[in-house]
């Protein structure tokens, strides 16, 4: 691989220092499992790394009473072992575990898969759906954005020089709330979501959805919130004509490419019907509790 | 650009060591340790040839950089013995000649062993997404899945469960 710099601060401070210092591109580590393989490749030629693993509270998953704070490099492995966070956001534990094998699943991270940028990303649409807050540190001190504020285009973010993500904070599920997150490829692991869509229901007593997100990764440059999918939900139970209209809500969000995973008619279609299942599985989790 | 030092816990042993920033822990083990039983593959994560346990997780070792192994727990393919015995898993890959060129069978042992390290009981079907990033191109995965259910069924034996 090309000569690189490397530094592992051991406080944020330190590590924002480091990285609005740096005179050309400085890429932050977490998993490495995207980072690696761009370097190896050429496509990024960084001329530091920062390694944030070594900063105090940047694995692990804390509670407080409204929130999951997940470190911004808290392996997947983590997360699908955590017990609380399993059962409270079981669609972000099935995307978070989608990606790549078990290998990678000790490595690879959220705040690296949503940094990375990929609209195809496996724990996004999940995240995005339980209006997860991503709290961000940098020359400035910190800031929170939702994390849908957080990739602005294929490998692109809004966050500025010096900065990086340290945590997320992903709200307690209310009663009658839960989530779920499918996504389609053509073999059964190890491989890139052709569409992938997380949904994130609130029913009330009487199992009518009183609020709700829908989120579709693979199908546009960014991951895309389909405000009119959570529209045909609220107000209603799951019945043929909700799904009818949630299925064709996802499929007017869609804006997808063409390419070897799929065709644009192909993904637009899929977009629709794990739009209805992903409803299905979280309209299902949600009536249970 | 100055070499970093770093010291770290391998197959049981205190271990120190130079290495650059880019150079991969799989380059720092072939390269500078000597401990060429884990294979590069595909230099890109799919192939599982080059995985090792650190701290506990399976990881592939060319995803990982060299420095980033300070202050951890590396198991590598040569760790998985004890001396001369060798694992129940890779006796089982013996007895059911679950290898044929051999180039992933390092990676696959390292990844069973661990597997069986979290449960002794894994149905075929969890044994075999757990493997899923471990590719072999000779053996189909037959006789691997078998020699490691095997060695499952035998250290369950031991542990007398």
């Amino acid at each position: 691989m090309p000569r690189v710099n490397y530094e592992a601060p051991t406080s944020v401070d330190d590590a924002v220092k480091i990285l609005a210092g740096a005179s050309g591109l400085a890429k932050v580590l977490s998993g490495g499992t995207d980072l690696l393989v761009q370097l190896r490749s050429g496509r990024l030629k960084p001329e530091l790394i920062v390694d944030t693993k070594r900063i105090p509270g940047m694995i692990g998953i804390r509670e407080d009473s409204d929130y999951f704070l997940v470190g911004a490099a808290t392996p997947g492995v983590m997360l699908s072992s955590h017990a609380g966070l399993e059962h409270a956001w079981p669609g972000i534990v099935e995307g978070a575990d989608l990606i790549g094998s078990t290998q990678v699943q000790g490595r690879a991270s959220l705040a690296g898969n949503l940094c990375n940028a990929s609209p195809a990303a496996d724990s996004v649409p999940a995240v995005i759906a339980a209006r997860t807050i991503v709290v961000i540190a940098g020359p400035n001190g910190k800031r929170e954005v939702p994390a849908e504020a957080v990739a602005t285009g294929p490998g692109r973010t809004s966050l500025a020089k010096g900065e990086f993500i340290v945590e997320f904070k992903i709200p307690k599920p209310k009663p009658h709330q839960s989530d779920s997150y499918l996504r389609f490829i053509p073999r059964t692991e190890m491989d890139i979501a052709v569409v992938g869509c997380g949904t994130n229901v609130t029913l009330d007593a009487n199992g009518v959805c009183i609020d709700a997100r829908v989120v579709l990764g693979a199908v546009a440059p960014t991951t895309v919130i389909v405000e009119d999918a959570a529209k045909a939900l609220i107000g209603h139970k799951l019945d043929d004509a909700t799904l009818a209209a949630l299925d064709a809500a996802a499929r007017a969000a869609c804006k997808p490419i063409s390419d070897k995973r799929g065709t644009i008619e192909y993904r637009t279609k899929v977009a629709g019907v794990l739009a209805r299942r992903t409803a299905a599985i979280a309209f299902e989790r949600a009536a249970a509790r | 650009m100055s070499k970093h030092h770093v010291t770290t816990t391998i197959n049981g042993e205190p271990m120190e060591y130079l290495c650059e920033a880019q150079q991969t822990m799989l380059d720092v083990l072939r390269d500078e340790l000597g401990l060429t039983g884990s294979k590069e593959g595909c230099s890109s994560g799919d192939c599982g040839a080059c995985t090792i346990i650190c701290d506990g997780n399976i990881v592939c070792s060319c995803l990982m950089l060299g420095v980033e192994a300070e202050g951890r727990a590396i198991t590598t393919i040569e760790g998985i013995a004890q001396g001369d015995k060798l694992h129940p898993v890779q006796q089982k890959f013996l007895e059911h000649a679950a290898l044929q060129c051999g180039f992933c069978t390092p990676g696959l042992i390292v990844a069973a062993k661990a597997l069986l390290d979290t449960t002794l009981n894994p149905t075929e079907e969890e044994a075999r997404y757990w493997l899923a990033g471990n590719l072999c191109r000779c053996t189909g995965y037959d006789k691997i899945l078998r020699a490691v259910m095997d060695a499952a069924s035998v250290m369950r034996a031991e542990a007398g469960q």
